[in-house]
């Protein structure tokens, strides 16, 4: 036996949290993760893994355009998943695809997180007025299918940019779109906690010492208001791939020459009718993956999260 | 009850003035209407002159008043894209829109209820599990994706059911209807099962929670006990109170049915107003816009009040003056 008793490193008791266990002992959120994990490494590691680099005119060869995926006849192992009409590999189109998409999404979220916490913890520590108009103007906007709303805002910007800026700042006219779609939510999680912190004898010591409301919003109730609004944005990341890739679809997202994994769809969908439906259904089963492994963890922090359901 | 259906009335006036606020100011200082209208090569003096004919020229407040006033009597101007009056366009979309929306709700409801009401019953019997385990699924598949598989499986390689558009169309003065006619009600087919499918998993799944709440209740088994039919219970005891939340999930949901129409319409080319939008973003067709955003505001306004009522007609408890 040793004299000594170490103290456990910070990994161990990372491992010995109530969490990790919840995590260990739930199948559903181990093979989420490994998902979410694989498209994180496939996405934001492309420019080494990809079989090809599909944004390089020089090694696109219109002779292998619309080449079926693997075991079908006329494949070729150098297009596992086949090629478009371009001769571009879907495999590294789907690798690059991926990448956009998650930027868009957690760009997004982080936007609407800001908007909605600053908002959220400004209504809930003034209230009166400023709580009335801001918490009106949420439920306003709440009333409204998000990708609606997500919508006739990026149709609104793309109308006020020049033509010529358009496709060069398609990205963060997106990812302003789907941000300002979703900042209710994370306003009124946050706004409701902070009426609850206000209360508290902490800040009103805070208050009695002199610290101004900026300060004490920041640093005294943020960290307490923070644990339910993360669980939310976990949800709302799946949420708002989706609205990307919808409004990508919808010819209303990112160009051709820059495609999330909605523009492949969208791509694809052209050539549904003559059977090449490798171009369309590939991104869509990587996105609808994806989405639902961002849905299932997201679902298992929350449970997990719950000291009730404990 | 009046009383309270009044208070909600003057509670969405407030909501359609700001609305229209917006609705106005995109319609006023989004884009140049005056260089999309004459063209390049218009004279300066043209534009004055075209400035004036819109309108353009007055202060602000009174160009906000004009444009309310003339969208109550639901004029709109012209598109920019079409040439044509906007009230024109969205009344001839109108009766598409209307059509596929009712139908997914419909579909919606007649499936998710019976499904949810069974899988409440046997939480834990093969058929409830299987059919919980697809609804995660269907509430995961992006509607676009959806569509995209539909039409793959059934248009493309089964070749049983038409891809896009409504087939042939009966007109009643302003309503064409895709009700009557066979090749009508087959293109109804996909796009509604499309566009009504997550909401279906979404009504399953809350009646399913609803009555495994409410089948352990004190109630339920007391009626157990007097021997009542399972039929009588289920149905007449039981899914009469999971009722109240699913209202209200529907209600709010066919806003949600009217956004994704967008979506919908786009994948099957339904010649409905989604389609329209989403065409008139593409061409920064501001007019449409603007009377859409007002047009779907009033639809979602009238929608909470149908609820509204709705709750009382379903919740006795609700008509006791408080």
């Amino acid at each position: 036996m040793s004299a000594t008793v170490r103290a456990p490193g910070r990994l161990a008791r990372a491992w010995d949290s109530d969490l990790a266990w919840s995590f260990r002992h739930s199948p559903v959120a181990v093979v989420s993760a490994a998902v979410v994990l694989a498209c994180f490494i496939g996405a934001f590691g492309c420019n080494w893994l990809a079989p090809h680099d599909p944004f390089d005119l020089a090694s696109l060869s219109l002779s292998n355009s619309f080449l079926p995926p693997v075991p079908l006849s006329g494949s070729s192992w150098s297009f596992v998943l086949g090629t478009d009409d371009q001769g571009r590999g879907v495999l590294s189109a789907i690798m690059y695809g991926t990448r956009i998409s998650l930027i868009v999404g957690f760009a997004a979220i982080v936007l609407a997180l800001g908007i909605g916490i600053t908002l959220g913890l400004v209504a809930g520590y003034f209230g009166g007025i400023t709580d009335a108009i801001l918490m009106r103007t949420a439920d306003v906007q709440l009333s409204f299918p998000s990708l609606l709303i997500a919508l006739l805002v990026d149709g609104i910007v793309r109308a006020l940019l020049p033509r010529g800026a358009q496709n060069a700042l398609e990205l963060y006219v997106l990812i302003f779109a789907i941000g300002i779609a979703r900042w209710p939510q994370f306003a009124r999680t946050v706004r409701g906690s902070t009426l609850v912190e206000r209360g508290r004898e902490y800040v009103m010591a805070a208050r009695v010492i002199g610290i101004g409301p900026a300060r004490i919003m920041a640093s005294h109730i943020l960290p307490n208001v923070l644990g339910p609004v993360l669980v939310l944005a976990t949800i709302n990341l799946g949420l708002a791939i989706l609205d990307e890739a919808t409004l990508s679809f919808l010819g209303l997202g990112l160009p051709p020459t820059q495609p999330s994994l909605g523009t492949l769809i969208s791509n694809g969908n052209n050539f549904l009718y003559s059977g090449d439906w490798w171009i369309t259904v590939f991104p869509g089963i990587v996105l609808a993956g994806m989405v639902l492994a961002i849905n299932l963890l997201g679902d298992w922090l929350r449970d997990a999260l719950n000291p009730r359901l404990r | 009850m009046i009383a309270q259906l009044a208070s909600r009335l003057l509670q969405a006036i407030p909501v359609l003035l700001v609305v229209g606020f917006l609705s106005f100011a995109i319609f006023t200082y989004v884009g140049d209407p005056v260089s999309i209208m004459l063209g390049q090569n218009a004279t300066p003096a043209m534009r004055i002159a075209m400035r004036h004919a819109l309108g353009l020229d007055q202060p602000f407040l009174v160009q906000y008043w004009r444009f309310m006033a003339r969208a109550i009597h639901f004029n709109f101007g012209l598109s920019y894209r079409l040439a044509l009056p906007v009230s024109q366009l969205l009344l001839q979309r109108l009766p598409a829109t209307t059509e596929l929306v009712m139908t997914s709700a419909v579909l919606a409801l007649a499936v998710g209820l019976p499904l949810g009401v069974y899988t409440g019953i046997r939480p834990n019997g093969f058929v409830s599990r299987s059919i919980m385990a697809g609804s995660l699924v269907g509430v995961s598949l992006p509607t676009f994706l959806l569509g995209i598989l539909l039409i793959l499986f059934f248009s493309v390689l089964l070749g049983w059911l038409p891809s896009f558009g409504r087939g042939h169309v009966v007109d009643f003065a302003h309503w064409s209807t895709g009700f009557l006619t066979v090749s009508g009600l087959r293109s109804l087919i996909l796009p509604s099962i499309t566009l009504g499918l997550f909401q279906m998993t979404l009504i399953m799944r809350l009646v399913r929670t609803e009555m495994l709440e409410v089948l352990r209740s004190d109630y339920i088994k007391f009626a157990r006990a007097r021997g009542l039919a399972p039929r009588v219970i289920y149905f007449g005891h039981a899914l009469r109170n999971t009722l109240v939340p699913v209202i209200t999930i529907v209600g709010l949901q066919i806003g949600g049915l009217i956004g994704f129409s967008i979506v919908t319409e786009t994948v099957f080319q339904w010649p409905g107003m989604g389609l329209l939008l989403v065409q008139s973003i593409q061409n920064a067709d501001i007019p449409v816009m603007s009377a859409y955003l007002l047009l779907i505001a009033v639809v979602f306004v009238v929608i909470n009040l149908i609820v509204d009522i709705l709750y009382y007609v379903v919740d006795p408890r609700l008509r006791v003056g408080r």
